[in-house]
């Protein structure tokens, strides 16, 4: 029994002590400055907030009571306290857009941006780890040379061309899949999780899950492709740098199969560079998100983000950024679980 | 005859240039012999052994040459020929552990690998259970204390000295006849290289391997081997007898290496040899040692000069013997 005790708090011990725990802390930390500077920036930007959501034909004295009911006129700091108090109560303040919380709309336009992300992390993997494998196993062949010349274009236009490229052929010329929205008219699913694919699933609706992955695949592609010619690029080169290593020239001195010293003995070690740009590459398609979000009409939270930027919405500005760095710091986590998982000597370091 | 390199010429091509680094090497071994081969750094030694198992990095072309093992010619082999050659008659012991050791993977995934392609080749296929007893009598071997824990190890857990004889373990496995040895300890502390060299000593003398064995220490060469060859810059200087090499040195460069080698018994440092390496982007045309040579003639610097045999152990490729 007092062994059984220690074991656990041995491992409460190793848990405080581990490197995840000391990430997350920082990540609260972090989160907590960015919810102040950002703040304090949406509120010293010139323009008034409360006659920007009244309109210009408002008289003077709603316009004023408007500002009190923002508590506007205090000064920052105490705004600032008053805005905490809110959040620890769940609320992130009014939207002077939509006039209802700003919680609420995020997690109502949330939903179709994390489907949108998931499905293009998923292109995205199984493009650049398939063309990065083509392309590293025959170093100069035909499909190599392809995906290098695919790869320089790929990073070379941004996701919105992209996005309007793949809009007009596949859907306008070719008509192979719809142009805009997440599920054609008609059709509706009931809302469980927000996202489309998985309340169709959930409703045994498989015409509507069929009809909301078309959706998906150009806005996904669009937002893909300029990553999964980065990563491409990445992991062909570590491919070609390890696969001349003395540690596979030794498996090959071993008579061991090309096939597994490639597949096994390469491919591992080529991965962690790649793995570690991906990580940058997902922080810019949230970036690159607000744009395509626009272009194809899609409910997502970048498209009511940049509304919010552009009609001075103080606390939807605060909250989507809120929730921009939140998802910063989850994406670094499980990429930091994944390297770790890759790359052993990493653990030890640390 | 084991083993016997004529004519071999290796470059080494990128985009803009070709590195012409073996310069028609030959060299042979008898069943049993042990040969070592010295020289400077960058001469091209570890090329040599590189090619003779057929894993130079992928800019590495063999151009000329041929390299006949037990008969038969290493550069014509199909795919299975060579991969028995390579799983259980020549093993290879890299001139660096920590480089020659996949960072990312447990000693027990490459050791199994190795072992597993070994036995399956000899037509048994073994279970976990077999590669595991396996793992242990060949760490047992090469005196590798705590076998489990290395093999749950990363190569970066280990010692140097641990990690290089995990690498002869690994190499012995494949060695059923020959070992080539590519300057075994230069990457270990002074203590311990003299024990590796003694290991692998002991363990070609017990299974009566052939070896190979490139090394910086002239002392170890002269005590393990049988015959030396001199490799400077791409090409076999000259042959001989282990004995005869280190008393009575012919070619010049063999004059200079052993006399520039430092020793506890001589005063002050050896005064070393004047230049570099040439370049291989353009070598010599004629003897590729001429622009170093105190005893240069005229048609050193043109034509390269051929083998020269002095004795039925000697030979030299120098002018100076013509």
């Amino acid at each position: 029994m007092i062994v059984g005790e220690k074991k656990s708090l041995q491992r409460l011990q190793d848990f405080l002590n581990s490197y995840y725990l000391r990430k997350i802390l920082y990540s609260v930390v972090t989160l907590f400055g960015v919810s102040i500077l950002i703040f304090i920036i949406a509120r010293v930007l010139p323009g008034d907030p409360a006659r920007l959501a009244l309109g210009p034909r408002a008289p003077e004295d709603v316009v004023e009571q408007y500002r009190k009911l923002l508590r506007l006129n205090e000064p920052i700091y105490i705004q600032y306290f008053y805005w905490l108090i809110d959040v620890f109560h769940g609320r992130f303040g009014l939207s002077l857009v939509t006039f209802r919380d700003v919680l609420t709309d995020i997690l109502e336009f949330l939903p179709a941006t994390v489907e949108l992300i998931i499905f293009t992390l998923i292109i995205d993997i199984i493009g650049a780890f398939s063309l990065g494998v083509l392309s590293g196993r025959r170093p100069n062949s035909l499909i190599d040379n392809f995906v290098r010349v695919f790869a320089y274009v790929g990073i070379a236009i941004p996701s919105f061309v992209w996005a309007i490229i793949l809009q007009l052929v596949l859907a306008n010329w070719l008509d192979l899949l719809p142009a805009y929205g997440r599920l054609s008219l008609g059709l509706e699913v009931p809302r469980v999780t927000g996202l489309v694919t998985v309340d169709s699933l959930i409703n045994g609706n498989l015409v509507a899950f069929i009809d909301a992955l078309a959706h998906l695949i150009i806005p996904s592609l669009s937002l893909a492709i300029g990553c999964i010619a980065q990563e491409a690029r990445i992991l062909r080169a570590s491919l070609i740098e390890n696969i001349n290593r003395d540690y596979i020239l030794n498996m090959y001195a071993h008579g061991i199969p090309s096939s597994t010293i490639f597949f096994k003995y390469a491919l591992k070690p080529s991965m962690i560079p790649t793995v570690t740009i991906m990580t940058l590459d997902m922080a810019s398609m949230l970036g690159n998100a607000f744009l395509v979000e626009l272009i194809f009409n899609w409910p997502g939270l970048s498209r009511y983000g940049i509304t919010a930027m552009l009609r001075k919405d103080l606390n939807a500005i605060v909250g989507v950024v809120l929730v921009i760095g939140l998802a910063y710091t989850i994406a670094s986590i499980i990429i930091d679980l994944v390297v770790s998982y890759l790359d052993p000597r990493v653990k030890y370091r640390r | 005859m084991l083993l016997e390199i004529d004519n071999l010429y290796v470059n080494y091509k990128s985009y803009w240039y070709t590195l012409k680094v073996l310069n028609g090497v030959w060299l042979k071994v008898e069943k049993g012999e042990r040969v070592g081969i010295i020289g400077e750094s960058g001469s091209g030694k570890t090329t040599l052994l590189k090619t003779i198992l057929r894993v130079l990095p992928q800019n590495g072309i063999i151009s000329k040459g041929e390299i006949r093992y037990d008969g038969r010619n290493i550069l014509k082999l199909s795919d299975s020929e060579l991969a028995k050659i390579r799983r259980k008659e020549i093993g290879m012991i890299f001139q660096d552990p920590m480089a020659a050791l996949n960072p990312v993977f447990k000693i027990r995934d490459q050791l199994y690998d190795i072992l597993k392609y070994k036995m399956t080749t000899e037509g048994h296929n073994p279970s976990s259970k077999e590669l595991y007893e396996e793992s242990l009598r060949i760490f047992n071997d090469v005196r590798l204390p705590d076998p489990d824990r290395v093999l749950e190890s990363y190569p970066f857990q280990l010692s140097g000295g641990m990690r290089q004889r995990v690498m002869i373990a690994m190499a012995l496995a494949s060695a059923g006849k020959l070992l080539l040895a590519d300057e075994p300890t230069t990457n270990l502390d002074v203590t311990i290289q003299d024990q590796i060299l003694k290991l692998i000593h002991r363990l070609v003398v017990e299974k009566n391997l052939s070896i190979i064995l490139v090394s910086h220490a002239l002392g170890m060469v002269y005590q393990m081997t049988d015959k030396v060859y001199v490799l400077y810059a791409g090409d076999i200087m000259e042959e001989a007898e282990t004995r005869k090499m280190f008393n009575k040195p012919k070619h010049p460069y063999t004059q200079l290496l052993i006399a520039s080698t430092p020793r506890l018994s001589s005063v002050g440092v050896g005064e070393g040899i004047r230049g570099k390496l040439p370049d291989y982007r353009n070598p010599p045309a004629g003897c590729r040692f001429a622009p170093r040579c105190p005893y240069v003639m005229d048609k050193c610097i043109n034509t390269k000069p051929s083998r020269i045999q002095l004795s039925a152990e000697h030979t030299v490729s120098c002018y100076l013997y013509d």
